[in-house]
């Protein structure tokens, strides 16, 4: 089983949400269509379910084209954003609807409803309605009744947006292991970079319509291919300052002179962007080759047990994810430590030119 | 004394008084149906002296009489019947559908409401005399259509666009049919719109008295027509009419009733 998309496009109404897109997807694979709101990941999933039709090019189930298609005829599941589920059904026929319209006999029916239900731990509520039921319970359900169809192409569109916090968190590892369990085709659709290296598999990065990258989502993460990629797939966005190579190495923004070491030896001289994530920023020196660059602090902004602190100096402005808990007060000057192995370059076309190695095992970890 | 005490008041005296001016026409409806004619007529009093239900028994044991209220119930369900399951499709596509003129029909369903029924009464009065129709209960039945499919489908198009078109595909993706999805998915989600639907149709079709009888004259002769019925050359039988009065009300109260809790959501056709 694969899916492939041809060329396609789709315009809606002058406006165009997909512009000629092509895309393999293998079977059994798991692929997160990742990019920011607006960048095409429901439209290309409402044409892959069959929802909608492409303004052009043409989309290949099994070699068969399927473009016109009803989705009714279509083997495929979908989970939405919104928790969608018949309201005036129970738990257990909402999940049974898609296994009775298959017209399979009712101990199979009752033996798949439970299985699943008992995979999505809503085994105790079957005989509740819909509104009854918590969102966390409401998104169960409409998973449940997308696992039991057994379709061959498994579409979720963000589906764990709309939850809290912590239920989210619960949600999202046991989806990790039951699409390990899955043979079809598994599209997920997030926006959240955490999320999608939480999944894994391969990554399509969309925007504005287009595919800017596909890959195995940790390569995609260490190797962006664009500037567009690593702020997208970065949180917060990866940080930018301009810079130069030199004879004498790096210079970056307004004279931080940083040494060309490591991936950034081999470049050639000329200017560059130049991106570091803000993980790999600190205000406090980590590594004896970290270079001080000087600042004052826009903001500090606690998350959690980490801050995240904007730090704006001559040219740039950067945010620093700092662990701990920390209270710095507007306009106080500090010291970003920035490494220059840690530097991601792009050349004056926003391509990737040089990116930092990957961590091995024994290295800090991302 | 007590300012919020005096408000208090104040604001029930106003509600009382407005409460009687509403209902005093419908209280003198009712204790004229209850009195004989000699008092009626012979002199103002506020309630009844002696109170006789013949008025009532008349009614309902004269076939000429309770004739007209099955005349009328039989057209009212019949219109009530055609109006929901023809606006029930035509709101369907208008909810979710998008196609050339949509915008422009749905309103210029709402415009058929706007001319008065008289105008129509004459095409209406050809056209059904020349397919011998005239004097049928679906002859008024379909002549109602006029006034109720636009506002059914108006209200019923109001309750399914709240409904999230996320719910269809869901089921499409299930693999259920049209029909099938529509009957027992649908429907149900929109069962107070139903409802309403069907009290304003029904309330519509019921007060409707021009069309009605105009297009019939004996064998499906609405309620309305017959209390004409009382003016005779012995003059006018005031107690009868009254209690021909009183039972027009009882059917509109008791549908009323069921769909109290979204009667504001249909006037406002669903958009609430």
């Amino acid at each position: 089983m694969s899916l492939v998309l041809d060329r396609i496009s789709r315009v809606v109404g002058g406006e165009t949400h997909l512009q000629d897109l092509s895309l393999t997807l293998e079977p059994g694979s798991l692929n997160v269509l990742f990019g920011p709101t607006l960048a095409g990941k429901t439209s290309l999933m409402r044409l892959m379910a069959g929802l909608d039709r492409p303004s052009g090019g043409k989309v290949l189930w099994q070699g068969t084209d399927v473009t016109g298609r009803s989705v009714r005829t279509r083997d495929v599941a979908m989970v939405y954003q919104q928790f969608v589920n018949y309201p005036s059904f129970t738990v257990y026929d909402n999940i049974a609807s898609p296994l009775k319209l298959a017209g399979l006999p009712k101990a199979e029916i009752d033996r798949k409803v439970r299985e699943s239900a008992a995979i999505m731990h809503i085994d105790g509520l079957l005989g509740r309605l819909p509104a009854e039921l918590s969102g966390g319970q409401q998104q169960r359900t409409a998973i449940a009744r997308a696992l039991v169809k057994e379709a061959g192409l498994l579409l979720l569109d963000e589906p764990l947006v709309n939850l809290d916090y912590k239920l989210r968190e619960e949600l999202r590892a046991e989806m990790r292991e039951i699409f390990k369990r899955h043979r079809s085709i598994v599209v997920y659709a997030t926006t959240e970079p955490l999320e999608a290296l939480m999944l894994g598999g391969t990554i399509v990065v969309l925007h504005e319509g287009r595919v800017i990258q596909t890959g195995p989502t940790v390569e995609v993460y260490h190797q962006p291919a664009s500037l567009r990629v690593g702020q997208v797939f970065s949180d917060p966005p990866l940080n930018q300052v301009d810079g130069m190579v030199d004879g004498a190495g790096v210079l970056l923004a307004d004279g931080i002179r940083v040494p060309a070491v490591g991936h950034l030896a081999d470049l050639p001289h000329g200017r560059y962007r130049f991106g570091a994530r803000a993980n790999h920023l600190s205000v406090f020196r980590a590594h004896d080759d970290d270079i001080p660059v000087p600042g004052t602090v826009e903001l500090a902004e606690i998350s959690g047990s980490e801050t995240f602190i904007h730090v704006h100096g001559k040219g740039f402005a950067w945010v620093v994810q700092q662990e701990g808990v920390h209270s710095l007060g507007l306009g106080e000057t500090v010291t970003a430590w920035i490494n220059p192995r840690r530097l991601f370059a792009f050349g004056a076309d926003g391509r990737l030119v040089a990116a930092p190695p990957r961590p091995r095992l024994g290295m800090a970890a991302e | 004394m007590n300012p919020t005490g005096v408000g208090f008041k104040k604001r029930h005296i106003g509600l009382i008084a407005y409460f009687v001016f509403l209902l005093l026409p419908i209280y003198w409806l009712l204790a004229m149906s209850v009195k004989p004619n000699q008092e009626i007529l012979g002199g103002f009093s506020l309630f009844p002296q002696t109170i006789t239900f013949a008025n009532y028994v008349t009614i309902l044991t004269d076939p000429s009489w309770y004739n007209g209220y099955l005349n009328s119930i039989q057209y009212v369900a019949l219109n009530t019947v055609i109006s929901l399951s023809v606006a029930l499709p035509a709101a369907y596509a208008f909810s979710r559908y998008r196609f050339l003129g949509d915008k422009h029909m749905f309103f210029w369903l709402l415009t058929n409401r706007m001319a008065p029924p008289a105008v129509f009464l004459l095409p209406f009065f050809q056209l059904y005399s020349t397919f011998g129709l005239i004097d049928t209960h679906i002859a008024v039945a379909l002549a109602h259509c006029l006034f109720n499919v636009p506002l059914a489908v108006w209200i019923l198009e109001g309750f399914m666009s709240g409904v999230p078109r996320e719910i269809d595909e869901t089921a499409y993706i299930d693999g259920y049919g049209f029909p099938r999805f529509f009957l027992t998915i649908f429907l149900p989600l929109i069962r107070a719109g139903i409802g309403v639907t069907a009290f304003f149709c029904f309330m519509f079709s019921w007060v409707e008295l021009l069309l009605a009888r105009t297009l019939t004259s004996v064998d499906a002769k609405p309620i309305a027509a017959t209390m004409t019925r009382t003016v005779s050359a012995a003059g006018m039988d005031w107690g009868l009419l009254a209690a021909a009065g009183v039972l027009t009300i009882v059917p509109g109260a008791l549908v009323i009733w069921f769909v109290r809790n979204y009667i504001a959501k249909g006037f406002a056709l669903g958009r609430v």
